[in-house]
């Protein structure tokens, strides 16, 4: 019973979102609308489900003292933190039944402003300098792949500059296939575009076997191994 | 070894913290001295912005907004000059976010832009925010179909069935356009899969640098245009204020991406350098170790 109705669940709900895809019409169409709300309603419970088992894997790790536990500790202050301010809507200034948690002044629109957004901005930048020290250790012309990879970072480096069309600038218009942007251009929009449908389509194959899988039930991993 | 190989192998081998170092220096210079670079537009961008343009006044326009702080800095001139333009051009705007923080990205730009810049627009007349609903492209399909199946309000608890941008609106796919601006998944790959192929509906947005080489492939027939990263905001950038002049008179509070795009030309250049630079050594010192096997 507690591996059959998942099985039968998964069957049903897959089956009908693949008939309802190619026919479009009652009653399909309207179980499929229904299934996409049930998703929606079940990924609000999965944010409970994540908090506790955030909760869960750091309060293990400082009850256990393992290395690292101070940042779990934190994780932890931090998001019961976020959690107490968003819930009871602190200090906003349209009181508890103010219309937003996001209230402009509110204690949650602090952490948000001061904290969140400066912390998530510096990690972004600090990396500018990791690709740059990456970039000086990695990009070595080692053999004839890694010269043609070089060789292609270098004109789309070049060619996301400006100094990129001010170097091939000189080159007359016979030329121009040349020019450093018209190489980056034509990098992306025909080697990059070519290579990225492939493999686009190779994991849409890849999906639709498993999902066929998943829904006959021949694939059943994910149901754990109890 | 002699003095020039010692010197090599120093630099070979340089440590990070010299590369961290240039790098800095590289941003902090250009930030000071307030280096610009004037941008041409490439066709993808262009397209964006020719999309934008060619819409009548009044037509409906989705923003999702699915970035959070941590790509604002390089999502938000696209944002902001997208909002800008659709003002400009008197769109109905309508905000979602896929992404927890994105409400809070659609609240910015409500506040600091519209609000501050178009004070005679008004909230629920000419634009409106949905806010945040979780269950990423499911969210996508059902408003495909329904909107009031899912948002009963808005962002701020009012009804959408009283709101006035609202009436006459059941889905999604009366909608002149997807704009959207995104930092990964759920973003504009989910709009234009659940959304604008199946819905019909014109695809057009930004992204981050990295993710765009994957959102090329559906240029141009599911996707109108792509911008990807700074430098494609400091191209859109350019375009609106050519358009529009009164922009070109304050470049830090307009053409933000376009300011940006000195310290980022220059850190490009400083990588170019150290990659020159790397390559020039590793060469010199295997030249020099097949010559010692020679020997040998």
């Amino acid at each position: 019973m507690k591996r059959t109705i998942p099985l039968a669940i998964t069957a049903i709900v897959g089956a009908v979102l693949v008939i309802a895809y190619f026919i479009p019409h009652p009653p399909f169409d309207g179980l499929r609308e229904d299934f996409s709300i049930f998703f929606d309603i079940m990924a609000t419970f999965a944010f409970i489900l994540g908090g506790g088992n955030l909760i869960k894997m750091h309060g293990n790790r400082i009850s256990r003292r393992e290395e690292g536990w101070f940042f779990s500790l934190v994780t932890i202050v931090g998001f019961l933190l976020v959690l107490l301010v968003g819930l009871t809507k602190f200090g906003n200034p349209d009181g508890f039944r103010g219309s937003s948690v996001t209230a402009s002044g509110s204690y949650f629109d602090h952490v948000y402003e001061y904290i969140f957004r400066p912390c998530g901005a510096t990690m972004f930048a600090l990396l500018a300098f990791y690709v740059a020290s990456a970039s000086f250790r990695a990009f070595r012309a080692r053999n004839a792949e890694a010269s043609i990879l070089l060789l292609v970072a270098f004109i789309i480096l070049l060619g996301r500059t400006f100094v990129g069309a001010l170097l091939t600038s000189w080159l007359p218009d016979s030329l121009r296939f040349l020019t450093i942007p018209y190489l980056a251009e034509k990098i992306m929009v025909v080697l990059n575009f070519a290579g990225n449908r492939a493999i686009m389509i190779g994991i849409a194959l890849g999906i639709v076997s498993t999902s066929l899988k998943v829904i006959i039930g021949i694939d059943r991993s994910y149901l754990g191994s109890d | 070894m002699n003095r020039f190989h010692q010197i090599v192998e120093f630099v070979n081998d340089l440590d990070k913290r010299w590369v961290f170092l240039v790098v800095g220096l590289a941003v902090v210079t250009s930030t000071i001295f307030r280096l610009t670079f004037p941008e041409i537009p490439t066709p993808m961008v262009r397209s964006v912005y020719e999309k934008v343009e060619s819409l009548p006044e009044g037509s409906r326009v989705i923003l999702p907004f699915d970035y959070d702080p941590a790509s604002e800095p390089e999502l938000q001139p696209m944002a902001n000059a997208f909002v800008r333009l659709c003002a400009e051009r008197n769109l109905k705007m309508y905000f979602i976010a896929l992404w927890p923080l994105g409400q809070n990205m659609v609240a910015g730009v409500i506040d600091d832009i519209l609000q501050t810049e178009y004070p005679h627009l008004e909230y629920g007349r000419d634009y409106m925010d949905f806010g945040y609903k979780s269950g990423n492209e499911g969210v996508v399909a059902v408003i495909l179909t329904d909107i009031k199946k899912l948002y009963t309000t808005d962002a701020h608890g009012t009804a959408i069935d009283s709101i006035p941008m609202m009436a006459g609106v059941r889905n999604i796919r009366g909608f002149d356009l997807i704009l959207t601006v995104s930092a990964g998944y759920p973003g504009l790959k989910e709009w234009i899969q659940y959304a604008g192929t199946p819905g019909n509906i014109p695809v057009a947005g930004g992204c981050t640098a990295v993710q765009a080489p994957l959102l090329y492939p559906y240029y141009p027939d599911q996707l109108v245009g792509l911008m990807g990263g700074i430098k494609a905001a400091a191209e859109f950038e350019a375009l609106v204020a050519e358009a529009y002049p009164k922009f070109q008179e304050d470049k830090d509070r307009f053409l933000t991406a376009l300011v940006r795009m000195g310290p980022q030309t220059v850190t490009h250049l400083a990588i170019i350098f150290f990659i020159v630079l790397g390559n020039i050594t590793f060469q010199i010192l295997r030249r020099k170790r097949q010559q010692e096997a020679l020997k040998r």
